[in-house]
C-alpha cells in the first residue's frame, strides 16, 4: 500500500504498551490508596508515588504519541470525526457524574432534610428545624453557610469571561492569527488559574468543613469535584497553548483545541449549576 | 516506532507471534478475544462461589462457611458474575462482531480499546483479593446498601475501588462502540440497515455512559462517608441511607437492560438464521430496544418498594415498570413470528436461542409478577427474586452468550465446533438450570428469605432439588469449555458462510477472520 493511499484508509495505530501502563498506574494508586486509609504509611507513599509517576509516564507517552501521528497528517476526516464523537460521549459521562451529586444535594434538600423533622421523627429528634442549609440533626450548631455574592460571584464572572476568551482564540485559530490564539488561550489560562485562587481562599475562609453534615458534604463535593475539573481543564489549556506556541494546529486541523475547549464551556456550564443550587438558592 | 506507524497497513497483515502481543495489541479481535477467556475465567470463579453457596443450603444448620464468609461469597459471586463475566463477554462479542458486521477496519479507537480490557485484570484482583485481606471480602451485598458497606473493612475499600476501574473500563469500551458504530459503517449501511446486535450494543453503550458515572458518584459518596467525615447516607447529619438506593439502583436498573440489551441483538441474529427467514419486524424491534432502554430510566424504584417511599411513588414506579413488558412482549413476539414457517433446523445455537425465548419469558413474568408492589411487599428478598433474576441473567443472558459462542465459534476458530458434544451441553445445562432455580420459586413463595446461610426445615427439600441442580449445571459447563478448546484445536474447516441461512458482512470474510478485515470500507447492498 502506497504512503499516499494511507491517507484514505482509517489509521490503525500499531501495538502500543501505553495501554499496560496506564493499568499498571491505575493499579499501583488503588493499593497505594487502600494501604494510606488501613496500613503503613510509608509504603502507601512509596506506592502512590510510583503510581502517579507511571500515570505521568503514560500520559506524556500517550498524548505524546497522539500528538505527532496528528501532525504527521495521519488523521483524516473520518479519524477526526471519531474524535469528535468520543469527546461529545465523554462529556455527557461527565455529565451523568455530577448528575449523581447534583442528585444528592437535591435529595437531601427535598426528601432526607424535610423528613427528618416531620413528625413521625420528633420523638427521636426533638426540635430539629428541617431548614436549609442543614447539618443534620445530631450535634446541630449554628454556621455560617458559604454566601453567593462574595468570592463565588466573582468566580461566575472569571469563568463565564473564560468562555469568551476561549471563543476568541478559536476565531483567531480559524483565521490563522497566531497572536490572537496565544493571547486568548494565555487569557483562559489566567482566568482558570485566578479561579482556582479564589476557590482555595473561600475553602480556607469557610466557617464548616466536608464534616459539617449533609451540606458540607454535598458542598465540598461538589465544589471539589469541580474544583479538580477546572485544573485538569486549566492543565488541558497550557497543554494546548504550548502546542500553540510550537507552531502545531491549522485553521482546518486543530481538533485538541476544539475537544478542550468543549470541555472547558462544560466546566462553566457545571459552575452556573453550582451556583445557582449550591451558593444562591 | 515512526517508521512503524508509517506502515501500520502493511507490516503487520499476519498476526504477530507469541503470546505477548496481546499486552500490546491493538487489534480488536485480539482484544474480543481476551475479553471472552477473562469472560470465561471469571464464569468459572463466580461459578465457584456459586456453588459453596449452594453446598452450604444443602441442609438447614451451619455446615460448611460461616455466615460471614457465606455473605461474602453472595456479595462477590454477584459482584464477579455482573462485571467480572456477563458484561466482557458481550464487550468480547462486540470487539469481534462489531467491526466485522459494519465492514470496519477496527474499532475507532483501537489503542484505547486494549486499555478498556486491560484495566479488567487489575480490578478483578482487587475484588477477588479482597478475600485475603484482614476480615474478608465485602459482605454488604453486591449493592453495597450502608451503612453494612459503611462498616465493613479494608474490602470494601477494594471494591469500591475495582468499581471505579471497571466503569472506566466501560465508560472508555462503550464510548469506541458508539463511535465505531455511528462513524465507521460501511458506506450505504444506513442507522435502520444495521445489524440488530449493532443496534443493541448501540443502545447499551449509551446506556453504559449514562450509568456507569453515577455509579462512580455513588460509590465515591460511600467512599468519603467511611474515611472523610461526610454526612451523605447517615441520619445524623442529614443524610440518608434511602438516597443511596436511589442513586444506585438509577445505575441499577439501566445495568440490567445492560446485561440483556446484547442478548437481545445475539438472539436476533441466531433465529433468523436457523429459520432461514429474515427478522421478522426489524423496525419494530430497534424501536422496542429503544424504548426499553429510554424506560430503564424510570423505573428504579421498584426495587425498593419495601423501603417507605410515598403510595404515589410506588404506584408510579409499578405502572412504569409494566410498560417495559410492552417492548419486550414485542420483541418475543417478532421473535415467535420470524419462527412461524421458518425451515427451522435445531443447531445448538438455536436451542440456545429457543430456550433463552422460552426461559427468558419465564423471567420476565416473575418480573411482572414482583413489579405489583403489595406483591413484592412480601416477595421482596425471598428466594422469588433470587429465581426471577437467574432467569433472566442466567437462561437470559448467560444463554445468548453461549448460543452467541457456538453461533461464530467458526468463524473466530475456522472450525466447525463438535454439534453432538454442543447439544449435550445445552440439554445439560437447560435442564439443571431448571433444577436450579425453579424450586426457588416456591421457597421465595413460601417466605425463605435470601442472603442466609440458615433455614427453616420445612424449606429442605427444595433447597436438596436446587443443589443438587447448581452442581450438575456448574460441572456441565466444563464440556463448553472442552467444546471451545477443541474447536480451537481443530475439526471440519468452516467455509465463510459458515451457516447456511446466515447473512451480513461478517460472513464474507474467510473462516476464521484473517487478523485484518475491511481496510477499505467493503460495499454494502
Amino acid at each position: 500500500m502506497s504512503s499516499s493511499s494511507t491517507h484514505d484508509v482509517y489509521y490503525v495505530p500499531a501495538p502500543s504498551k501505553w495501554p499496560v501502563v496506564g493499568s499498571t498506574a491505575l493499579f499501583l494508586l488503588a493499593i497505594g490508596f487502600v494501604s494510606l486509609l488501613h496500613f503503613g504509611k510509608t509504603q502507601a507513599y512509596v506506592l502512590l508515588a510510583a503510581g502517579f509517576a507511571t500515570l505521568t509516564y503514560m500520559l506524556f507517552g500517550w498524548f505524546g504519541n497522539v500528538i505527532s501521528e496528528s501532525e504527521s497528517g495521519k488523521y483524516n476526516a473520518q479519524v477526526d470525526a471519531s474524535f469528535r464523537w468520543s469527546m461529545g460521549w465523554f462529556i455527557f459521562s461527565e455529565v451523568m457524574f455530577f448528575a449523581a451529586f447534583f442528585g444528592a444535594l437535591f435529595y437531601a434538600r427535598q426528601m432526607s432534610v424535610p423528613l427528618l423533622g416531620d413528625v413521625d421523627n420528633q420523638l427521636l429528634w426533638p426540635g430539629f428545624k428541617p431548614d436549609w442549609p442543614s447539618m443534620g440533626p445530631y450535634n446541630a450548631t449554628e454556621f455560617h453557610p458559604m454566601s453567593a455574592w462574595g468570592l463565588p460571584a466573582i468566580n461566575t464572572m472569571l469563568l463565564l469571561t473564560s468562555g469568551v476568551t476561549v471563543t476568541w482564540a478559536h476565531w483567531a485559530i480559524k483565521k490563522n492569527d497566531r497572536t490572537q490564539l496565544v493571547l486568548g488561550l494565555a487569557a483562559t489560562v489566567a482566568l482558570g488559574l485566578i479561579f482556582l485562587f479564589c476557590q482555595m481562599t473561600e475553602y480556607g475562609e469557610a466557617a464548616f468543613s466536608l464534616a459539617t453534615g449533609v451540606y458540607g458534604a454535598t458542598f465540598f463535593m461538589l465544589t471539589g469535584f469541580h474544583g479538580f475539573h477546572v485544573s485538569l481543564g486549566t492543565l488541558m489549556l497550557i497543554v494546548i497553548l504550548a502546542r500553540s506556541l510550537k507552531g502545531h494546529f491549522t485553521p482546518e486541523h486543530h481538533f485538541a483545541f476544539e475537544a478542550v475547549s468543549w470541555y472547558w464551556h462544560f466546566v462553566d456550564v457545571v459552575w452556573l449549576g453550582l451556583f445557582v443550587f449550591v451558593y444562591w438558592l | 516506532m515512526e517508521a512503524a506507524h508509517a506502515h501500520a497497513h502493511d507490516d503487520h497483515h499476519h498476526a504477530p507471534a507469541g503470546i505477548g502481543r496481546y499486552f500490546t495489541t491493538t487489534n480488536h479481535k485480539d482484544i474480543g478475544s481476551m475479553y471472552m477467556w477473562f469472560s470465561l475465567i471469571m464464569f468459572f470463579v463466580g461459578g465457584f462461589m456459586a456453588l459453596v453457596i449452594r453446598a452450604e443450603l444443602f441442609q438447614p444448620g451451619i455446615q460448611i462457611v460461616n455466615p460471614d464468609v457465606f455473605n461474602q461469597l453472595t456479595t462477590i459471586h454477584a459482584l464477579v458474575m455482573i462485571f467480572g463475566a456477563v458484561m466482557p463477554a458481550f464487550v468480547g462479542y462486540a470487539n469481534w462482531q462489531i467491526p466485522l458486521m459494519v465492514g470496519a477496519s477496527d474499532m475507532a479507537f483501537a489503542r484505547m480499546n486494549n486499555w478498556s480490557f486491560w484495566l479488567m485484570p487489575p480490578a478483578a484482583a482487587l475484588l477477588v483479593g479482597s478475600f485475603l485481606v484482614p476480615g474478608g471480602a465485602a459482605g454488604s451485598g453486591w449493592t453495597l446498601y450502608p451503612p453494612l458497606s459503611i462498616q465493613g473493612g479494608i474490602s470494601v475499600d477494594m471494591t469500591i475501588l475495582a468499581v471505579h476501574i471497571m466503569g472506566a473500563s466501560s465508560i472508555m469500551g462503550s464510548i469506541n462502540i458508539i463511535t465505531t458504530i455511528l462513524n465507521m459503517r460501511a458506506p450505504g449501511m444506513t442507522l435502520m440497515r444495521m445489524p440488530m446486535f449493532v443496534w443493541t450494543w448501540l443502545i447499551t453503550a449509551y446506556l453504559l455512559i449514562a450509568v456507569m458515572p453515577v455509579l462512580a458518584g455513588a460509590v465515591t459518596m460511600l467512599l468519603t462517608d467511611r474515611h472523610f467525615g461526610t454526612h451523605f447516607f447517615n441520619a445524623a447529619g442529614g443524610g440518608d441511607p434511602t438516597m443511596f438506593m436511589h442513586i444506585f439502583w438509577f445505575f441499577g436498573h439501566p445495568e440490567v437492560y445492560i446485561m440483556i440489551l446484547p442478548a437481545f441483538g445475539i438472539i436476533s441474529h441466531i433465529i433468523p438464521t436457523f429459520a432461514r427467514k429474515p427478522l421478522f419486524g426489524y423496525a419494530s424491534m430497534v424501536y422496542a430496544t429503544a424504548s426499553i432502554a429510554l424506560l430503564s430510566f424510570i423505573v428504579w424504584g421498584h426495587h425498593m418498594f419495601t423501603v417507605g417511599m410515598p403510595a404515589a411513588g410506588n404506584l408510579f414506579f409499578m405502572y412504569a415498570t409494566m410498560l417495559i413488558a410492552v417492548p419486550t412482549g414485542v420483541k418475543v413476539f417478532n421473535w415467535i413470528a420470524t419462527l412461524w414457517k421458518g425451515s427451522i433446523t435445531f443447531e445448538t445455537p438455536m436451542l440456545f436461542a429457543i430456550g433463552f425465548v422460552s426461559l427468558f419469558t419465564i423471567g420476565g413474568f416473575s418480573g411482572l409478577v414482583l413489579a405489583v408492589t403489595p406483591v413484592d411487599i412480601t416477595l421482596h428478598n425471598t428466594y422469588y427474586v433470587v429465581a426471577h433474576f437467574h432467569y433472566v441473567l442466567f437462561s437470559g443472558a448467560i444463554f445468548s452468550i453461549m448460543g452467541g459462542a457456538y453461533y461464530w465459534l467458526p468463524k473466530w476458530t475456522g472450525h466447525m465446533y463438535d454439534e453432538t458434544l454442543g447439544k449435550v451441553h445445552f440439554w445439560l445445562t437447560a435442564i439443571s438450570f431448571n433444577i436450579t432455580f425453579f424450586p426457588q420459586h416456591f421457597l421465595g413463595l413460601a417466605g425463605m428469605p435470601r442472603r442466609i446461610p440458615d433455614y427453616a426445615p420445612q424449606f429442605t427439600e427444595f433447597n436438596q432439588i436446587s443443589s443438587i441442580g447448581a452442581f450438575l449445571l456448574g460441572f456441565s459447563q466444563l464440556l463448553f469449555l472442552y467444546v471451545v478448546i477443541k474447536c480451537i484445536r481443530g475439526g471440519v474447516k468452516a467455509e465463510a458462510k459458515a451457516w447456511e441461512g446466515a447473512e451480513g458482512l461478517e460472513w464474507t470474510v474467510p473462516s476464521p477472520a484473517p487478523y485484518h478485515t475491511f481496510e477499505t470500507p467493503p460495499a454494502f447492498h
